[in-house]
């Protein structure tokens, strides 16, 4: 059986665990069993309709004590779990939880783990699972040696399928561990969309020399409905707030669309966003190396070219 | 107060990417290796923040590899760790490095247990979730923020669109990201320093990968930007929605 992991907050799946769901399902289908989800906690959502993504049962610790992430206690109830289910696959999305539990469910369970997975395991010579390395400048195709395999999977890399399911709702009773964190706050920032589930990223670099231009690149984000990221020297200048540093030492993303404005494009901050399906440059230097990593190119002046492309998206979504 | 600093190196940022043997080995031929920049820029210099302020805090590094590591950890002890510890043991795999420095904490009396978010090569985040089950220590990841209290921390981590407080009692395991801390350069009077604080060798433990490299890969190189005029913007939605299909 492959056992999923569905990570909420705020009583919402989240969205990368779809695709894991969906990830698990098709992992289930090469080994010819069955896959099931794994929640802690309460959510709002209709856990049977979790069947469309591909789970035939969900399994549901119903707790709200739960509802605050607790690495030491998740991983604990996790591996437990997983034991009493006698799961041989878990999967988790290689989002911020599920990097600090899918490690720990793994040691419990003698299991090897591939993180940042982006493939369906090739069984052809065992159970190997491609994984992106050198922060998505290349793969490496690793073997899991072990009866049991834990795999996270690079969000939006495999993207969600639909399945005629409906899935059934198991409600489990496990006794639960003493809290090790307290969680005292929680500051979301509202009407935002977290970079890494966004589809769309609009990213600002050096080029448009201080923070006062930002409008620009925002209102090109409000037209599209993208999250915003930004270069590291505008992040280490304050310009930006650091979650929105993207690269080799900020955050990997890899949405469908980053359109990068006033980016040159160094090796570092490549390695961070070249796995996006689609990436459109915007920069006045056309010898600017981000150019033969781009998709689209657009050599101008950002001051001029982004609000004209602001406006031609207005018009575009106003004629739809 | 004792911090354990896990340190590992990587390639230089602009390392070239490249295999050998077959596409198995990553060909390190020419390659300047540094300290993984997550565990020298945020959990180190944060730890050395913390001797700072409270100087009977010792600082302890611990690292996986071989020889060709110790230049690394000299920079590390240079930059402020009091001693160092080289596990002498070469591992592609992370539970086989968990378990050497697992074994290595459980020698010692560690209150707080520092890596970095991930190393830039294999971006596995695996060690300090791994340490926290062989520990069974509390874990916090991606911290932006650390204050130490007596024996407890509060901590910043990071959650999808934006922050969240989390206090635990000490013993705990943290790994740290951007925010954490500012970069440092280590001064002359830490690099002569650094060459005289113990660098102790131990021998791995006995334990077995669960995981091996079969083949690297580099990703297909795009065919090419398509280049838009400035003046033609509605051309440049017209193919983001029509040929790439992404709007
Ligand atoms: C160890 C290490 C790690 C690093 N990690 C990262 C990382 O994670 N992420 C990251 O981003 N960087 C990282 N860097 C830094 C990286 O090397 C570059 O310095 C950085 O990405 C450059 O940022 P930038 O493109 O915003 O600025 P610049 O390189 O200054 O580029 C500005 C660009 O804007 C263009 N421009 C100027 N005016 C306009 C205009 N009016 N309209 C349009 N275009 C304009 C210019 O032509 C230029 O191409 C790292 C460096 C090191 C050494």
């Amino acid at each position: 059986m492959v056992l999923i992991y569905i990570d909420h907050s705020e009583k919402e799946i989240k969205k990368s665990s779809h695709e894991a769901i969906s990830y698990g399902a098709a992992i289930a289908k090469q080994l010819g069993c069955s896959a099931e989800a794994l929640i802690l906690g309460t959510v709002n959502d209709d856990l049977t309709a979790l069947g469309k993504l591909g789970a035939s049962k969900v399994h549901q610790l119903n707790n709200e004590s739960l509802n605050n992430f607790d690495a030491k206690v998740y991983a604990s109830l996790i591996a437990t779990i997983a034991t009493h289910l006698n799961a041989e696959v878990i999967v988790f999305a290689h989002n911020i939880n599920g990097k600090a539990i899918a490690p720990a469910v793994a040691v419990k369970l003698d299991a090897g783990i591939v993180t940042g997975a982006c493939s369906l395991p090739n069984l052809q010579n065992g159970f190997e699972v491609t994984k992106t390395v050198f922060s998505g400048k290349a793969f490496a195709s690793i073997k899991i040696e072990t009866p049991k395999k834990v795999i996270a999977i690079n969000q939006n890399s495999f993207g969600i399928q639909n399945h005629e399911l409906t899935a059934t709702l198991l409600e489990m009773n496990l006794p639960i561990p003493p809290a090790s964190v307290k969680v005292t706050h929680v500051n979301k920032i509202v009407g935002e969309i977290p970079l890494t589930e966004a589809n769309l990223v609009v990213s600002g670099g050096r080029g448009l020399k201080g923070p006062e231009n930002w409008g620009i690149l925002l209102d090109l984000a409000k037209a599209l409905g993208a999250a915003t990221a930004c270069s590291r020297p505008v992040s280490d200048s304050d310009w930006r707030p650091h979650h929105e540093h993207v690269g080799q030492t900020g955050i990997q993303i890899a949405p469908n669309l980053y359109i990068a404005i006033g980016i040159s494009g160094a090796i570092q901050h490549l390695a961070g966003v070249n796995r996006s399906k689609t990436i459109v440059v915007i920069n006045k230097d056309p010898e600017a190396p981000f150019f033969k990593a781009g998709d689209y190119g657009v050599v101008g002046d950002a001051f001029e070219v982004v609000p004209a492309l602001t406006a031609a998206i207005l018009k575009m979504k106003h004629n739809e | 107060m004792n911090i354990l600093v896990c340190i590992s190196k990587t390639p230089d940022t602009t390392a070239k990417i490249a295999f050998t043997e077959g596409n198995t080995k990553f060909d390190e031929n020419g390659v300047q290796w540094i300290i993984n920049p997550y565990d020298e820029w945020y959990s180190l210099v944060r730890a050395i923040e913390i001797k700072e302020k409270d100087p009977t805090t010792n600082i302890h590094l611990i690292t996986v590899g071989g020889p060709e590591v110790e230049p690394i950890i000299r920079k590390a002890l240079a930059l402020g760790g009091d001693e160092a510890i080289r596990v002498n043991s070469n591992s592609n795999d992370s539970y086989v490095i968990a378990q050497q420095i697992g074994a290595i904490a459980k020698q010692g009396s560690y209150d707080l247990i520092m890596t970095g978010k991930e190393t830039i090569d294999y971006n596995s985040a695996c060690i300090g979730s791994m340490l926290s089950a062989i520990l069974d220590l509390p874990f916090v990841s991606l911290a932006n923020h650390l204050e130490l209290n007596g024996n407890s921390a509060t901590i910043i981590r990071e959650i999808e669109g934006g922050e969240e407080t989390n206090e635990v009692t000490l013993p705990m395991i943290i790994s740290c990201q951007k925010g954490m801390a500012e970069q440092r350069i280590p001064n002359m009077r830490g690099i002569m320093a650094a060459r005289t604080k113990p660098l102790k060798i131990v021998e791995p433990i006995a334990t077995n990968a669960h995981t091996s490299i079969k083949e690297f890969s580099l990703p297909p190189a795009k065919t090419g930007v398509k280049l838009i005029a400035p003046d033609q913007m509605d051309e440049l939605v017209k193919l983001l929605k029509e040929e790439a299909q992404v709007i």
